[in-house]
């Protein structure tokens, strides 16, 4: 990794963190469950890593880590968009829906 | 003009990219909440569908048999019951850890000869932070689903965070050893196996009132080791992902420790469950006032103001559709009820919530802590269901209690106290609460959902199951 790639990074890396801090602070407490689980679908975006990795096999034992990580990310995926979106259905107001 | 094929990669990467964070910002409020589970559905569509067109794959069939594989998987977890909520989110940081692990060491023993300097050392950050978020959350899963295999009880010995620490010294060492020779191999085998005893020694000493702390951090470790993850495969999307789920979860793991007025470092270092040792007071003969659901249900009728405080002892009981009907029928003679949710209540930050949202019960209704205190002297009734140190007085009072500090319900405030609680044993933490022994207060000794049942029955009328 050369210096100018990893200080892109870093750049990236901070931005993101300040972003994530301004963004999930107005998250509303009652929301906190939903929250957890959405980022962690989000989180397993690092199913792209595993993809390449058993995508490409460059060698076998690369290739059934990849496989692994691939079903382990991708039940996140599924599973954590699944039940957040349940979770939100249930969160009705009393009061009428604005039009 | 026809653009080289990775840069169309990359432009579907920044897209979902900025999806991502829409569909966080739209989180916020329940009425654009949906949206934004749909705008991160599309970016990780997107993100999966661009990484399928990448340069050198060639396992397609592979690579969807595992997608497939994985999905089949997903979906019973995402239709478990709302009660099992935090040990399925427990589970789900154990899986997301242990992707990031398994990559980051197929990544090393792929570039196992070459590894930058730099590279490595995010390389064994990836491989300890998910080590241990991945037999840490197993471990928590475990403890929140009650396995007979997993002690329940917090496992205590002196000098524990001592050997913790030294654990985590000699995986640190074992990093920058690997960063100046890579190619250690046993060396970095040896590093993922004490990240991943790490993890087990972690969260023994924890107990069930710590576990909304623990998720947050365990989530807050697993984003920052998909982070790391980031640099390692320059990935920016994966950067960004991390980062928001790490700041997610520290910010939640800060909010959670206030609450339980522990300090961040207190936490960060795993000294959890100690706190709990309460010293054993003069036991006293103190009385107690005890009613039945009859009288019950005449305070009740009779009050203007309601407000019902929720714990983990109503998940236990399964009592959120009796309280929804207790909610309706107060409701139908005019009475107004609110709910008073403490930050910590439940086994999850937010659980509370959800299980009273599972009711129908309206989120306007759910009032945090700070937004309820205010009201509580003006509340005839204050109802507490399943709930006990996030109620106990002596958090206010009593500098010698363990829990002194600790912002809690201010439900001694409110004219009349009800607790619905099994006997006068004290809670899971040991400490007694005086809030049981005032004027005031009337004990409703039985189960929590057989007991709303038969306060419902009363309202209204005995027609009613």
């Amino acid at each position: 990794m050369s210096g100018d790639v990893l200080i892109n990074s870093l750049f990236v890396f901070m931005l993101a963190g300040f972003v994530g801090f301004q963004v999930i602070k107005r998250v509303s407490p009652l929301l906190h469950t939903p929250l957890m689980s959405l980022t962690n679908a989000l989180d397993a975006i690092a199913v792209v890593g595993a993809i390449l990795l058993a995508g490409r096999h460059e060698s076998k034992l690369a290739f059934w880590l990849g496989m692994v990580a691939i079903v382990a990310a991708t039940s996140n995926i599924v599973g954590g968009f699944l039940i957040t979106d349940r979770m939100l259905k249930m969160f009705k107001s009393s009061k009428p829906q604005k039009p | 003009m026809i653009l080289p094929a990775n840069f169309l990669i990359e432009i579907v990467y920044l897209i979902a990219t900025a999806l991502f964070v829409f569909s966080l910002m739209w989180l916020s409020a329940p009425t654009t909440a949906r949206r934004g589970v749909l705008a991160g559905e599309i970016g990780m569509a997107l993100a999966i569908g661009g990484t399928l067109f990448e340069r050198g794959i060639i396992d397609y069939q592979w690579v969807a048999v595992a997608l497939v594989l994985g999905a089949i998987i997903g979906v019973p977890l995402g239709m478990v019951h709302m009660t099992a909520v935090p040990q399925r989110t427990a589970l789900s940081h154990a899986f997301g850890a242990c992707c990031v692990t398994l990559v980051g060491t197929a990544e090393y023993y792929l570039h196992r000869s070459s590894v930058p300097k730099f590279t490595m050392s995010v390389l064994s950050l990836e491989v300890i932070l998910g080590g241990l978020t991945f037999t840490g959350s197993l471990m928590a899963a475990g403890k929140l689903q009650e396995l007979k295999f997993i002690p329940q009880r917090p496992v205590t010995y002196k000098g524990q965070n001592l050997v913790n620490l030294a654990m985590l010294a000699v995986a640190v060492g074992i990093a920058v050893t690997l960063v100046l020779n890579p190619a250690h191999t046993t060396l970095f085998l040896v590093m993922v196996g004490i990240s991943l005893l790490f993890g087990i020694m972690l969260i023994i000493p924890i107990g069930g009132a710590d576990m909304p702390t623990v998720i947050s951090l365990l989530n807050s470790y697993a984003g920052l080791s998909a982070a790391a993850m980031g640099f390692v495969l320059n990935s920016k999307l994966l950067i960004v992902a991390g980062a928001l789920d790490g700041s997610s979860g520290l910010i939640l793991s800060v909010i959670m420790s206030k609450a339980m007025n522990r300090s961040f470092s207190n936490v960060l270092f795993g000294a959890f469950g100690q706190v709990q040792a309460a010293a054993p007071g003069a036991v006293e003969a103190k009385t107690v006032r005890s009613a039945t659901a009859e009288e019950a249900a005449g305070i009740l009728a009779a009050a203007n103001k309601v407000v019902i405080v929720p714990g983990y002892g109503m998940a236990v009981a399964q009592a959120q559709h009796k309280v929804r009907e207790l909610f309706d029928a107060l409701t139908k003679r005019g009475v107004d009820v609110r709910f008073g949710i403490h930050p910590v209540a439940g086994r999850m930050p937010g659980h509370m919530n959800v299980l009273l949202a599972e009711a129908d019960i309206p989120y306007d209704r759910l009032l945090e802590m700070d937004d309820i205190n205010s009201d509580l002297p003006q509340t005839d009734v204050a109802l507490i269901i399943g709930a006990n140190d996030v109620t106990n007085p002596a958090a206010r009072t009593d500098t010698s209690s363990p829990i002194y500090g600790m912002p809690i319900l201010d439900v001694d405030k409110a004219r009349t106290v009800m607790v619905i609680k099994r006997s006068m044993n004290p809670g899971f933490a040991g400490i007694d609460n005086p809030l049981y022994y005032l004027d005031k207060t009337l004990m409703l000794f039985g189960d929590a959902k057989g007991f709303v049942g038969d306060i419902v029955r009363e309202l209204t009328g005995g027609a009613h199951h």
